[in-house]
């Protein structure tokens, strides 16, 4: 299964983002076989308006399933709803340890937004 | 003539200008309070209202069963008000700007025009002046639409004076865009100063001629007025700092009606605003 996770690098050992719409990367991880792709979510980061409905969407492209990140805003939380990706709050620490927890099924899943937008 | 009363810094007496420059004239005057977020000339005028308008502005409504999630209307959307995840389409309308650029590309023809309300149009009269007021919807972010209704009731035969908002963002240009002259009210501080640099700069770019009104003019210090004659910017009003002003706005009165020797200032504050405007001073 492929899972998102908010990140200040491009690398496992980087410390997870919490902003989801705009942190610098989105590390995709797969569950299974471990391997990674990090996404540079620049376009998002520059964006007006909007970053979290498309962070959202691009990983709904990528085909990720769960979102783990420190908080979201109520558009993102449409979309990755819509998208049916199941979206973890509150996580820190680097992308390993958030993947570690996934992997260990320590987590809890959550549909409602956690901070307000920024723009409306 | 259209005279738009602007600031930069907020609280520097906007309405206090507009609401006693509208109620000195002896033309035709109507007051346009396009400070839609937080309208305050209503307290000082006390207008009857006699019709209320609500205002709308367009977002698009998608018929997903026309819908081929081709894309097109998310990529030209600029500001991010439509997305596609798998086969769902999701528009965020309070970010819509109302551009129309969605129906325009969807090869389908499934975006329709649909709305969502801003805000309010109060119209109304205080004896023979007239008054129109927006009123923004609380939670609504997107005021420029509304600014132009309000803006809108603007006859020629009047003098209208419009209240714009603070700021020099794009409510501010949407209340000074077209008009005759920017009156600029401001007041001799560092903050002020710094604000009301950025609100003529602003001005300058929309090529409009203005003028300057100095409040609280025996506080803070020289540098409005230093700035002023370096720019060549006409000083053309000040106004104390006064007990006697500031207990007249506290409770709601104008100026003009607790002390009428300030009808004639206002008066000829429009005097010379007219004149320059006739001579085309090249105060743009």
């Amino acid at each position: 299964m492929k899972v998102a996770i908010t990140s200040k690098g491009a690398t496992l050992d980087s410390p997870v983002d919490p902003r989801f719409g705009r942190a610098p990367y989105v590390i995709i991880v797969d569950s299974d076989s471990q391997e990674f792709e990090a996404l540079n979510n620049l376009e998002n980061v520059n964006r007006l308006k909007g970053a979290g409905i498309h962070a959202a969407t691009m990983i709904s492209e990528k085909g990720a399933e769960v979102l783990m990140t420190g908080y979201c805003g109520p558009n993102a939380i449409t979309t990755l709803n819509a998208a049916n990706i199941k979206v973890v709050l509150e996580i820190g620490g680097t992308v390993k340890e958030a993947a570690e927890l996934f992997r260990e099924g320590n987590i809890s899943y959550s549909d409602a937004a956690n901070t307000e937008g920024h723009w409306v | 003539m259209i005279i738009s009363v602007a600031s930069g810094k907020g609280g520097t007496g906007k309405t206090t200008v507009a609401t006693n420059l509208a109620c000195s004239l002896d033309t035709e005057v109507q007051i346009l309070d396009c400070d839609v977020e937080e309208p305050n000339a209503h307290l000082f005028l006390d207008p009857e209202i006699n019709s209320i308008s609500t205002v709308n502005t367009a977002i698009p409504l998608i018929d997903e069963t026309k819908c081929t999630y081709c894309r097109k209307c998310v990529e030209i959307c600029r500001f991010n008000a439509l997305t596609i995840v798998g086969e769902t389409i999701l528009t965020f309308s309070a970010m819509c700007h109302s551009c129309g650029g969605c129906m325009l590309v969807c090869p389908e023809n499934a975006i329709t025009e649909s709305k969502r309300e801003i805000g309010i149009i109060e119209h109304g009269q205080r004896g023979p002046l007239d008054f129109v007021h927006g009123r923004l919807r609380i939670g609504e972010a997107m005021s420029p639409p509304l600014i132009k209704q309000v803006r809108s009731f603007s006859n020629p035969a009047m003098t209208s004076i419009i209240d714009a908002p603070p700021g020099t963002s794009c409510p501010v240009i949407a209340a000074m865009k077209g008009v005759d002259f920017v009156l600029m009210v401001t007041e001799p501080t560092p903050f002020g100063l710094h604000d009301l640099r950025l609100a003529v700069e602003a001005v300058r770019t929309l090529g409009i001629p203005h003028g300057l009104v100095i409040n609280r003019s025996d506080v803070g210090d020289d540098c409005v007025r230093e700035y002023a004659a370096q720019q060549n910017l006409p000083i053309l009003m000040e106004i104390p700092f006064k007990r006697s002003i500031a207990e007249a706005y506290s409770n709601g009165k104008l100026l003009v009606e607790v002390m009428p020797e300030w009808r004639d200032k206002f008066k000829m504050l429009f005097h010379k605003i007219e004149n320059s405007l006739e001579r085309g001073d090249d105060l743009s």
